[in-house]
């Protein structure tokens, strides 16, 4: 393992598996009656938030409460940073802490990977801007592989405001890693530049992509981060790229169905199909917790390698 | 048995012969299979059979024996392997147990890794299956499976390990081979051999089931090497 976990990129397929197969034993815990484990005792896991997240903040802290790490969230908002503290000194005022780990959400691409070459600690990239959000790639894996059994050779397609999805990103780069074949369907205004260069089809009509998908994961439309209308409307969108129960209708039978969260029903998805048996939205939360124990045990559950500072790209 | 004259205390590092075993697992450090990492290229090992497959058999044969004799029959006894080898000798007690008196012992895992106390010492290490059978720990006699014990350093990890999933009624140890060395208070219910080592040297437990033989080995440095290499920390 790298010794950070800024991108899916450069995640070697062995360790990629080590995640998963890590996951797998954190996930029997959820079977036990006392889910606490002691390995990470005396270790500190800094949340170091600057964009609002609920779902990844809480499951990376559950996690870490799980290993008996001491967790200390540290948001944006009402914090120093709001009084103009810049990231460096943030940073090295977490290190003073003693922090082991720091787990980034930024709203700047790259910002966990700068993080990473000022503290000592490991880095965890919890999502930065447009970039990557490598442990939901890495739950959504998860998730794919103990539904349908392997990774191996499926059809995945990726649906909708892949610009803007930093979340598409690390799954093009991991599920290519882990030997999964990527489509990307969104319309033409939201699909990036460079896409050529990514190991990914990419098409324009959802309709001629889905029955022949495994897993279709859909994205949700980030109006927050739209400087410019990239579709007519809504409603328009909606018709071309959601996926309703006619649409769902045309997958194969053993088809998932994948959102990370949060949804927007009736926009990107429906509400019958975003509760439908293939849908697998809740089991990612869940299946995030294990995944998140798995990243953070295998970052710091071994010897501490402080002395080697380094930088993993 | 033929290999017990060969068996003795005295000094073992002349009695080796080569072996070109470079993949052997070797159980160095409280006997769990940490000695592959440490076999790396270059490595020069001295291996003796200590016991052959035979003598594995006709020691579990016996072990289930005490095992029935000990628990009266075998009542409320669940058999936990711990990875990777005592998870295939569990099995093996479980079905020589079977054999003897028809009854049928739960039969499970238990990985320890999480409750290590030497975890931040070395690289991180894999996590291993638990596999707690259907009807839990609660009141049962839990005997515990290796297949070498040595610090104890695994035992006390899987005492705690097994604490999280219940109360048994009692916990006993069962282990192929005991090889000394003890650094904490844990003493075994079963032995099937006691096998006096050097810290230097390591015991690797070889098992069909994972190796694709039975055999037990002592393995010796090539040169006597002044710090204790195959005795883990």
């Amino acid at each position: 393992m790298n010794r950070h976990l800024l991108s899916t990129a450069d995640l070697r397929r062995e360790d990629a598996l080590l995640v998963l197969d890590t996951a797998e034993q954190m996930a029997r815990l959820s079977d036990r009656a006392v889910k606490k484990l002691p390995t990470l005792r005396g270790r500190t896991v800094v949340n170091l938030f600057f964009e609002d997240s609920t779902r990844t903040r809480t499951s990376f802290e559950l996690a870490a409460k799980r290993l008996s790490a001491d967790v200390i969230n540290f948001s944006a908002k009402g914090s120093s940073v709001s009084k103009g503290e810049s990231l460096k000194d943030t940073a090295l005022t977490l290190e003073a802490m003693g922090a082991d780990a720091v787990v980034c959400r930024h709203p700047a691409s790259g910002a966990p990977h700068r993080l990473a070459g000022w503290v000592h600690g490991s880095v965890l990239n919890a999502g930065d801007g447009t970039h990557e959000h490598p442990t939901q790639a890495l739950l959504d894996a998860f998730t794919i592989r103990r539904r349908l059994g392997r990774l191996d050779g499926l059809a995945v397609t990726i649906v909708g405001d892949v610009l803007h999805s930093r979340v598409a990103r690390s799954n093009v780069w991991l599920l290519h890693t882990l030997g999964a074949k990527v489509t990307l369907v969104a319309p033409p205004t939201l699909v990036p530049h460079g896409v050529s260069a990514w190991p990914v089809d990419v098409s324009y009509d959802l309709d001629a992509v889905l029955p022949a998908s495994d897993v279709v994961m859909m994205l949700r439309v980030q109006q927050e981060r739209m400087s410019a209308a990239f579709f007519p409307t809504e409603r328009e969108y909606s018709r071309r790229y959601g996926l309703d129960a006619d649409r769902a209708a045309t997958l194969p039978e053993h088809a998932l169905v994948m959102h990370p969260g949060p949804m927007v029903r009736g926009m990107e998805i429906s509400s019958e199909v975003a509760d439908s048996a293939r849908s697998t939205v809740v089991e990612q939360v869940a299946n995030g917790v294990s995944v998140r124990m798995a990243c953070l045990y295998l970052l710091l559950g071994g010897a501490d390698e402080r002395d080697e500072r380094e930088v993993t790209r | 048995m033929a290999d017990a004259a060969r068996r003795n205390d005295g000094p073992v590092d002349d009695l080796g012969a080569p072996l070109g075993d470079a993949g052997s697992r070797t159980s160095g450090a409280d006997g769990e299979d940490a000695g592959s990492d440490r076999s790396g290229p270059g490595a020069e090992r001295v291996s003796r059979t200590v016991l052959a497959a035979a003598d594995i058999s006709r020691i579990v044969s016996r072990m289930a024996h005490q095992i029935l004799e000990k628990t009266s029959g075998g009542a409320g006894v669940v058999l936990l392997g711990i990875p990777t080898r005592g998870v295939p000798l569990a099995a093996r007690l479980a079905a020589r147990i079977h054999d003897v008196e028809g009854v049928a012992v739960p039969t499970g895992s238990l990985d320890p890794t999480m409750y290590r106390d030497d975890l931040r010492l070395r690289a991180v290490r894999p996590l291993r299956v638990t596999d707690i059978p259907d009807g839990g720990v609660d009141g049962r006699v839990v005997i515990l499976v290796d297949d070498v014990l040595y610090s104890g350093r695994t035992v006390r990890a899987a005492l705690d390990a097994l604490a999280e999933y219940g109360r048994p009624r009692a916990v006993q140890l069962a282990v192929l081979v005991d090889r000394g060395h003890r650094e904490l208070p844990v003493r075994a219910d079963y032995v099937g051999k006691n096998m006096p080592t050097s810290r230097r040297e390591s015991v690797a437990v070889r098992l069909t089931e994972t190796d694709g033989a039975d055999a037990v080995l002592i393995v010796s440095p090539d040169e006597p090497a002044p710090p204790a290499a195959g005795a883990g920390r």
